[in-house]
């Protein structure tokens, strides 16, 4: 029965905390994406570093919060920093519309040469990205670490596993279900979202209805920007900000909305959290939570690892061939837009 | 400006910088960076095979690039024969496994017909392989990883030479995009932007993880790369200080003598290197206009341009994007056996997709897509300004630190701890520079599209507006 116990810490330690909190910064990631795809109609390459972009304005506010000395106690100052962030982000994402993607829109050009600017985006805000802060590695996290610790736990319980579960995996899951909340609210409730919605679904009806497209776009970008900066974010507090990995987190993000179904927030989010789960359960390894649930003659030799993590990108691609081979317009059905 | 005379205004225009570079900045530079220039044009005519010619997003140059790169390194590097007897047998079996389970996968797809037994076999047969193979090869890996893990520890390559390499590059890249090209090609434009953006990060990540096959980070250094000489042979050989002495007419015994000939074999060195990159170029691009003017090119831009139209008339769509897909990553694995000639050795960690991938984008683009001149005269453009672009850069922000160093340290502190932090307020310049490139590419990329989407040569005859 310990033995069960133990096993059962093991994997919420290790597999389905870290997975339910990656799971959700990728969900709003994939949302900013499916959002993009849904009312513009094009693939963001430069999702990655908006949300790098974004982390890097909340970095900068957070540090001159902390000169300023406000903190939040418990929690990190990053929190108090987050609007100021969002809305430098917002702003940007409205005036590189206003500079560059406006233009491609009124003349209707194909999705693909959206989609080539915005590689035109991702160059102009990495560079930017890499001139503010540099490509280093930043930490930014204050505040209290766990809200469990590990010997804590074990003392009380008294098993060989110690349960922990850090703050920023915690505020991950809160903060992420509050803005999904919120924005499910917006498009279903209000008139802008149902306006977005309509857009999305027939633009020319939408159109001859008397929705104004700008500002079906304009508010389109401000969300982006806003569930990009908050998955930044949300992943920087809990692991740490390099430029690079943001802009890696570009392949699990595509697979998560594609997997999905394009253009469907919903499925957006069950994507995240597929990926997510995917890839923490493909490269966790079995070796510990096998002893304590196998007989003992029967225990494994090896790490019973499937993939190291060096190749977790590689989960996010079989997914996505996965999900290309047999279901192309993914789980949640969105739509194929022509290419 | 009459149609013919503009490239030959723009190429001339391109050679007068280079030369500029040559007589400013010395003949050496200006080698490297030419050498370079032909290596991307390369990569760039490869480029606009698939997306010039049929509107192919390939977001994965990189992976192409590094696959050619490894086939360099597995042709031209000698075996370690102490590596194949300790674990080459069971890789080798473990590479026939893998075979006869692809093979498992392919029959099932092709003659099963029910989507749900295809599917789930599929699933079972994967899953199924990789249990029974995955024993067989880790034995194996950790048996040569083991052997002389300093200087070895990998199986090492079949010992010929370099230049064949470029041809088997060519051939196994065409495998590599032939299977992407089975699951992508037929669906939307980005998804296959999305797939090949994820082969290229797992190629990566086999280079840098396998050393069993390529040595992962501990790079593959001084490969062979006959038939051009080394610098240090050349030196040491009697016609070559022969010729140098003619040359320069400085006479053998002249104290600068050593010098002279150090210098002369560095740049004969490169000149080997342009004459062989030049040779390939010229034939990639007599062969890419040939196919372009022939009867498939004209169906593939007609694809490209409407192709409901042209799958109407009977062409088989998805096939022919196939075929254009392969043969553009042929020529950018051609392009990525090249470079890594050129190098000599073989670092994993050096491909990163702005530069491998989206670089050649913006080559591509500014030159004009469709136009293989102008995806050659783009690979020089951008490639010059690349590299240019950084000198410029670092000779502005040494400039501009004298001027500007006291402002700046008043507004970085004004903007509190943060920035101070994360920079060290006099260094913040100094470090910015090398990340001016990506500004610049970035907008020159952004403004060709807008104001030039055609390209600085354009398609000829084409109707296509963006």
């Amino acid at each position: 029965m310990t033995d069960l116990l133990n096993a059962l810490v093991l994997m919420l330690n290790f597999v389905i905390i870290p997975a339910t909190s990656y799971g959700a910064q990728l969900a709003l990631g994939a949302l900013g994406v499916t959002l993009v795809y849904g009312i513009l109609r094009f693939g963001n390459f430069a999702h990655g570093d908006t949300m790098a972009f974004g982390t890097m304005f909340t970095i900068f506010f957070t540090g001159l919060f902390k000169s300023m000395g406000l903190s939040l106690g418990l929690l990190p100052t990053a929190l108090l920093a987050l609007p100021f962030g969002i809305a430098v982000t917002a702003l940007y994402a409205v005036s590189m519309d206003r500079v560059v993607y406006r233009h491609y829109r009124v003349k209707r050009s194909a999705p693909v040469i959206l989609t080539i600017a915005s590689v035109g985006v991702m160059f102009v805000t990495n560079s930017v990205v890499r001139f503010m802060i540099g490509t280093n590695e930043q930490r930014f996290n204050d505040g209290q670490k766990f809200i469990i610790k590990a010997r804590d736990f074990k003392e009380w319980s008294g098993l060989n596993e110690g349960l922990k579960l850090k703050t920023t995996e915690a505020l991950t899951i809160v903060v992420a279900g509050m803005a999904v909340a919120a924005l499910f609210w917006f498009l279903q409730r209000t008139r802008m979202g149902k306006a977005m919605r309509a857009y999305s679904d027939n633009e020319d009806l939408a159109l001859l209805s008397g929705i104004n497209p700008e500002r079906v776009v304009m508010v389109t970008w401000i969300i982006t920007a806003g569930l990009a900066t908050l998955a930044g974010v949300l992943f920087g507090l809990d692991k740490s900000f390099k430029p690079f990995t943001y802009f890696q987190l570009l392949l699990p993000i595509f697979a998560a909305a594609i997997l999905g179904g394009v253009g469907n927030p919903l499925g957006a989010i069950a994507g995240g959290f597929v990926v997510a789960f995917s890839e923490v359960m493909v490269t966790y390894p079995y070796k510990k939570f096998l002893r304590y649930i196998m007989p003992e003659n029967l225990e494994p030799s090896g790490l019973m690892q499937l993939l190291t993590v060096d190749y977790k990108f590689a989960v996010s691609f079989i997914i996505l061939v996965a999900v290309l081979l047999i279901k192309p317009t993914g789980l949640f059905s969105g739509k194929v837009i022509r290419a | 400006m009459s149609q013919s005379l503009r490239p030959i205004l723009l190429f001339s225009a391109m050679a007068l910088a280079l030369l500029a570079v040559g007589f400013g900045q010395g003949w050496s530079v200006m080698l490297v960076i030419f050498n370079l220039c032909l290596i991307s044009a390369v990569m760039s005519v490869g480029l606009n095979m698939q997306w010039g010619y049929a509107g192919l997003f390939n977001a994965g140059v990189m992976a192409f690039v590094a696959v050619g790169g490894m086939v360099a390194v597995l042709i031209s590097e000698p075996p370690v024969m102490a590596g194949w007897e300790a674990g080459g047998a069971r890789i080798l079996v473990a590479g026939v496994m893998v075979a006869a389970f692809a093979g498992l996968v392919y029959a099932l797809r092709r003659y099963v017909s029910r989507p749900w037994m295809k599917n789930w076999g599929t699933a079972a047969l994967l899953v199924a392989g990789y249990f029974a193979i995955r024993p067989v090869f880790e034995g194996g890996v950790t048996a040569v990883e083991a052997i002389a893990a300093a200087s070895a520890g990998n199986l090492g390559g079949l010992g010929l030479n370099i230049l064949i390499s470029w041809g088997v590059a060519a051939i196994v890249c065409m495998g590599v995009a032939w299977i992407i090209g089975r699951i992508a090609l037929g669906l939307r434009a980005d998804y296959l932007a999305i797939a090949t953006l994820g082969i290229s990060e797992i190629v990566v990540a086999v280079a840098k993880n396998e050393e069993w096959l390529t040595r992962g980070v501990k790079n593959i250094t001084s490969l062979k790369r006959s038939p051009v000489p080394r610098e240090t042979n050349l030196q040491q050989a009697e016609w070559f200080q022969n010729l140098v002495s003619t040359l320069t007419g400085t006479a053998p015994t002249d104290a600068n003598f050593k010098i002279a000939v150090i210098e002369a074999s560095s740049i004969f060195v490169k000149l080997c290197f342009t004459a062989l990159f030049s040779i390939v170029l010229a034939i990639v691009l007599f062969l890419a206009i040939r196919a372009l003017n022939s009867p498939w090119g004209r169906m593939m831009r007609a694809i490209r341009d409407n192709d409901v139209a042209a799958s109407a008339m009977g062409k088989n769509v998805v096939r022919r994007h196939r075929e254009v897909f392969i043969v553009g990553a042929a020529i950018l694995g051609v392009a990525g056996a090249m470079l890594t000639t050129l190098d000599g050795q073989f670092t994993p960690t050096a491909y990163q997709p702005l530069r491998f991938t989206f670089l050649i984008w913006v080559m591509v683009i500014v030159g004009g897509s469709g136009n293989n001149l102008g995806a050659v005269l783009g690979g020089f453009v951008i490639w010059f300004f690349w590299i240019e672009a950084e000198v410029a850069a670092q000779w502005i922000s040494v400039n501009m630190e004298k001027v500007l160093t006291p402002y700046l340290d008043v507004a970085l502190i004004s903007f509190g701890e943060a920035v101070l932090k994360v920079q060290d307020g006099v260094d913040w310049l100094k470090n910015a520079a090398p990340h001016f490139r990506y500004l610049l590419m970035g907008l020159v990329l952004l403004l060709a599209l807008r104001f030039s989407p055609r390209g600085l040569i354009p398609e000829a005859g084409a109707a296509r507006t963006h």
